[in-house]
């Protein structure tokens, strides 16, 4: 019930946004993410946009977890 | 996809789980409240791959578990109602509520309609103004900011037709609860990310300060999971008891700001009814005063007295006293075919994907 996908936005309009899916462009509401830009990722849940996803901290975390896996 | 395959790696899986191996010592339970955790273990094979003395509990991780027989029939009362529509998420359709259940009222004639998003029931109660349209709110924080968006718009366009049966959950008072009941062994939460987007981590810290036990808030790929796991039995191991986040790519101290005064503008804090645990203090939503008119429990209608299911173990499955296999209905009489109770029933309920993966 609270499944969320990253989706990324490749159009926006007013308070709607379309968003690529796996291949798909799902139209959604970016109401609870009015900052979002076009080419940004964003958690999408229920038909909203319910928040943007870091790249920056999702790079890190990817780096960290590839040390932990090496060291051992 | 992105942010999804590479958070898939096997590779790196091995090297986390040869971590856990490494640095967990003792038997230790950690419960996780979110059904899309308990999915992704079993989905994944997580279970398998820890060491036998890590166990994994699963708590009320569910709304559509969680919600009331109370409130189900009350939705299958209106339904009755001539002219009434009701809006659900596909999910509950075929919870069974006392004697019935939305997909029998559907077959017997009842319009109910499947929607996906809380923007299509108002949608619906647009394109039919003749009809009453009531939408049965369910949901955790996830779901919270998309219902009181379209609870604000139907303020906002003066649509009168639309009413909320507002079932709606809030976690971090539930975790209180469970905690205070002292029912269960618990040495750890693997907490839910995608609540946590929207509330962040501090309506968690009482989990570290009060109840002296670590918390971390995980993400739902499988290196989410195992580095999640990895951080809870670090601290164990370490005697330390601290909130952390996993899940930093999408959740933030303060979640989501946009989305909670969504929440906060259209609802006030309440208790709320639970299957299995009862009343609960402050972990639900009530209207605010100028939205009460929405409210579907104005509409005037007769309710069959709640029961429950006799040997339904639900109840005792949710606060992860009981596992699924206690329960002398399961696989015997209770099937997702065939469900008894709600935990059988929702795609993320505990009995549904025991049945699935067990």
């Amino acid at each position: 019930m609270c499944l969320s996908i990253p989706a990324r936005i490749v159009q926006i309009e007013n308070n709607t946004a379309k968003a690529e899916v796996g291949g798909l462009l799902r139209e959604i509401s970016i109401d609870l993410c009015p900052e979002v830009a076009v080419g940004e990722y964003v958690l999408i849940h229920a038909g909203f946009a319910i928040q943007r996803v870091d790249e920056k901290e999702a790079g890190e975390t990817l780096e960290l977890l590839k040390q932990l896996a090496e060291a051992i | 996809m992105k942010f999804i395959d590479e958070f898939r790696d096997k590779e790196i899986a091995q090297g986390l789980i040869q971590r856990i191996r490494a640095i967990s010592s003792r038997p230790i339970q950690l419960m996780e409240v979110c059904g899309t955790h308990t999915v992704a273990f079993f989905r994944y094979g997580i279970r398998g791959m820890l060491p036998a003395h890590v166990r994994l509990i699963s708590g009320p991780g569910c709304p559509v578990c969680v919600t009331p027989n109370r409130d189900i029939d009350l939705a299958v009362a209106l339904s009755r109602r001539k002219g009434l529509i009701i809006a659900i998420f596909g999910d509950m359709m075929r919870v069974p509520g006392s004697t019935s259940s939305l997909q029998k009222e559907k077959a017997e004639g009842g319009d109910i309609r499947i929607i996906t998003s809380s923007l299509e029931a108002l949608q619906i109660a647009r394109e039919n103004p003749g009809k009453e349209v009531v939408f049965f709110a369910i949901g955790f924080e996830t779901t919270s900011p998309t219902i009181a968006v379209a609870l604000l718009q139907s303020k906002r366009e003066h649509i009168r037709n639309l009413y909320f049966l507002n079932s709606q959950k809030r976690i971090p008072s539930t975790i209180r609860t469970l905690l205070q009941a002292e029912r269960i062994q618990i040495d750890g939460f693997i907490l839910p990310g995608h609540v946590s987007t929207i509330i962040g981590s501090e309506p968690y810290q009482f989990i570290s300060s009060e109840f002296n036990l670590p918390a971390v808030i995980t993400g739902f790929e499988p290196l989410d999971i195992l580095q999640g796991v990895w951080m809870l039995a670090r601290q164990i191991e370490e005697k330390r008891a601290s909130l952390e986040i996993q899940y930093k790519r999408v959740v933030h101290e303060k979640g989501n700001p946009v989305a909670i005064s969504k929440i906060d503008e259209a609802f006030e804090r309440d208790g709320a009814l639970w299957r299995g645990l009862g009343w609960i203090p402050d972990s639900g939503y009530g209207f605010r005063e100028a939205l009460k008119d929405r409210d579907a429990r104005n509409l005037e209608v007769e309710v069959e007295p709640s029961k429950e299911h006799p040997g339904c173990l639900c109840g005792e499955i949710l606060q992860g006293i009981k596992a699924p296999t206690d329960c002398s209905l399961f696989k015997r009489g209770c099937s997702p075919e065939n469900p008894i109770g709600p935990c059988m029933v929702s795609l993320e309920g505990t009995c549904a994907t025991y049945f699935k993966y067990l």
